[in-house]
């Protein structure tokens, strides 16, 4: 199953991949209908590395081949589909955040009403079909690939 | 080969689950005295409060024991297991035999001796699809519920049901609400919030008698009456069947770091059982589902012939009050940093040199950043614990350990 990676000495920290992350889930058909509304949704990639700091990358789902997150969530929510992908059903999940617990990437997180947890789905359950935020890195710092 | 797994709850669904990784074609054999397609038991408090559908309750979906070839006997009770004969008798009488058993018969509602107890009509304990369904029954708008014990369990409760009763009491012997996962700090902010929904707490006393609608506290000598009672005082776990088998038994079915019982051939997993726990370098019952997983999943393993140990298990409890969250892990002891800020409250435990526990209260963001830490007993001085005191981050590991994280498969 091809998976985002990261190339940190690539990453500006420019947060780009944030702002194509919630624009792909928010189902708006244009990225300028943002501004102003940023507050509405969470982006499932998240940038470390402040201004000052020398270092960034993008971290969102790594889709563990173990899935610690799978296992331990208390309402069967979250599940790996038969490829490898780690995927949220939001009707079942209860918000309980048992996921962000144990997430060991810090990569799941209460969605935009605070009731549920979102993560990365590699844009399969949104209209682009493919990570927009690799689409529109423009520096290669996190790619889609088949990796070991 | 022939497995038999005896419940049909988390430890269960992840046996099966850590079997078939190994073993496509044995043949399963679930036993459970509840008759409900597994469901996710803490879920009940959600279905209760509106949160998520009867349906959304089942664990796994509807095709699960037909995906993984298991026969469920459901509604029907193991009365005895013969390790000699390697069977397990049944309530209707029937037998099932085995090659490899799993015990996951979870616990049961420590209810104590209350004198008059006998003479409540609505009363009830909290941990099944059957207690929310007899619950939801007698909940209507002006009725008065008393709640025994302000637990994990107790409070789930209270929150499914506070839209749709009256008044809400709760009684605690303790001196403080959650005692097992919060000190007292934390415990007065949940407090505070609970209150502020209506709910009144009444701490430091117990029930000392019950005469109908009424019971009457044993140190304040209150009167308080009520409609429904919940008794939500505490578990016990399920170990009789592998007692009277012969087995070796403490608070739990006492299993090794491969989910074995003393008995050849029978393995132990989740609320029944108590396996190693890291935090505390000893044996105990981690009552929790994950934990229930993680067992239940490394027996499986084991039993199907594969090589997997949990050697990393501690406590930890995600849980949530209309809108709050707590998350905690492990023990609460060594040097505390600690953040408190109106109803934002942290508190991490420094222990030779490595996280030990930590309390969040609604500032939460990434808490398994600082689980890995803990469960991992990172020596944090691989680490930038500066960086991590402010918010758990990755930018604290190593550029090589961060390699490993990010840029491989995992």
């Amino acid at each position: 199953m091809k998976r985002i990676f990261v190339n940190e000495e690539w990453c500006l920290g420019c947060h780009m991949c944030e702002y194509e992350c919630m624009f792909a889930n928010s189902g708006l058909d244009e990225m300028f209908k943002l501004k102003g509304r940023t507050g509405e949704f969470v982006p499932r990639i998240q940038v470390e590395g402040g201004e000052k700091s020398p270092v960034h990358f993008a971290v969102n789902c790594r889709h563990c081949t173990g899935a610690i997150c799978v296992q331990s969530c208390i309402a069967g929510a979250l599940s790996r589909t038969d490829d490898g992908m780690v995927v949220i059903d939001k009707q079942k999940c209860v918000g309980c955040f048992t996921c962000v617990l144990v997430c060991p990437f810090g990569a799941i997180m209460p969605g935009p009403d605070g009731k549920s947890a979102q993560k990365c789905m590699l844009c399969t359950d949104n209209l682009i079909g493919e990570p927009n935020c690799v689409k529109h890195c423009p520096n290669n710092a996190i790619v889609y690939e088949e990796r070991d | 080969m022939k497995y038999t797994i005896i419940g049909n709850s988390t430890a269960a669904v992840a046996c099966i689950e850590g079997i078939r990784t190994i073993d496509k074609s044995g043949e399963i054999t679930v036993i459970s005295d509840e008759k409900h397609h597994c469901y996710g038991r803490p879920t009940i408090s959600y279905c209760l409060m509106g949160a998520i559908s009867r349906e959304n309750m089942k664990y796994r979906p509807d095709d699960f024991y037909v995906k993984n070839n298991v026969n469920a006997l459901l509604g029907v009770r193991a009365l005895s297991i013969d390790p000699s004969e390697k069977c397990v008798t049944l309530s209707d009488g029937g037998k099932v035999f085995y090659d490899k058993l799993l015990v996951a018969t979870g616990s049961r509602p420590f209810v104590p001796a209350m004198e008059g107890l006998d003479g409540v009509k609505n009363k009830f304990s909290f941990m099944t699809m059957d207690d929310m369904d007899g619950l939801e029954k007698v909940l209507s708008p002006k009725k008065k519920v008393l709640v025994i014990g302000a637990g994990l369990i107790g409070l789930k409760c209270v929150e499914g049901i506070a839209d749709r009763v009256g008044q809400i009491t709760v009684v605690d012997l303790a001196d403080r609400i959650l005692p097992s996962i919060l000190d007292a700090e934390g415990a007065a902010i949940i407090q505070r919030q609970l209150e502020g929904k209506g709910v009144k707490f009444i701490l430091n006393d117990c029930a000392a008698k019950f005469e109908g609608k009424k019971v009457t506290l044993k140190n304040s000598g209150q009167e308080i009456p009520f409609d429904i009672l919940v008794v939500a005082v505490g578990v016990r776990a399920n170990t009789e069947l592998v007692k009277n088998a012969g087995g070796e038994v403490n608070r739990g079915i006492i299993v090794d770091t491969h989910m074995r019982t003393s008995i050849p051939d029978i393995y132990s997993a989740g609320d029944c059982a108590e396996g190693y726990d890291s935090s505390i370098g000893a044996n105990r019952v981690l009552a929790l589902l994950p934990n229930a997983y993680f067992q239940g999943r490394v027996a499986g393993i084991n039993m199907a012939g594969g090589e997997a140990e949990q050697t990393n298990a501690i406590p930890m409890n995600a849980i949530g009050f209309f809108g709050s969250h707590i998350l905690t892990a492990a023990v609460y002891e060594g040097e505390c940093i600690s953040h408190i800020q109106g109803d934002i409250y942290k508190k991490l435990f420094v222990k030779d040199s490595r996280l030990v526990g930590f309390i969040l209260i609604n500032d939460f963001l990434r808490a398994g950043i600082y689980t890995q830490l803990v469960r991992d007993k990172v020596d944090l001085g691989t680490v930038d614990f500066e960086l991590l005191k402010n918010a758990p981050q990755l930018l604290a590991y190593p550029l090589g350990v961060r390699k490993q994280k990010l840029a491989k498969k995992v």
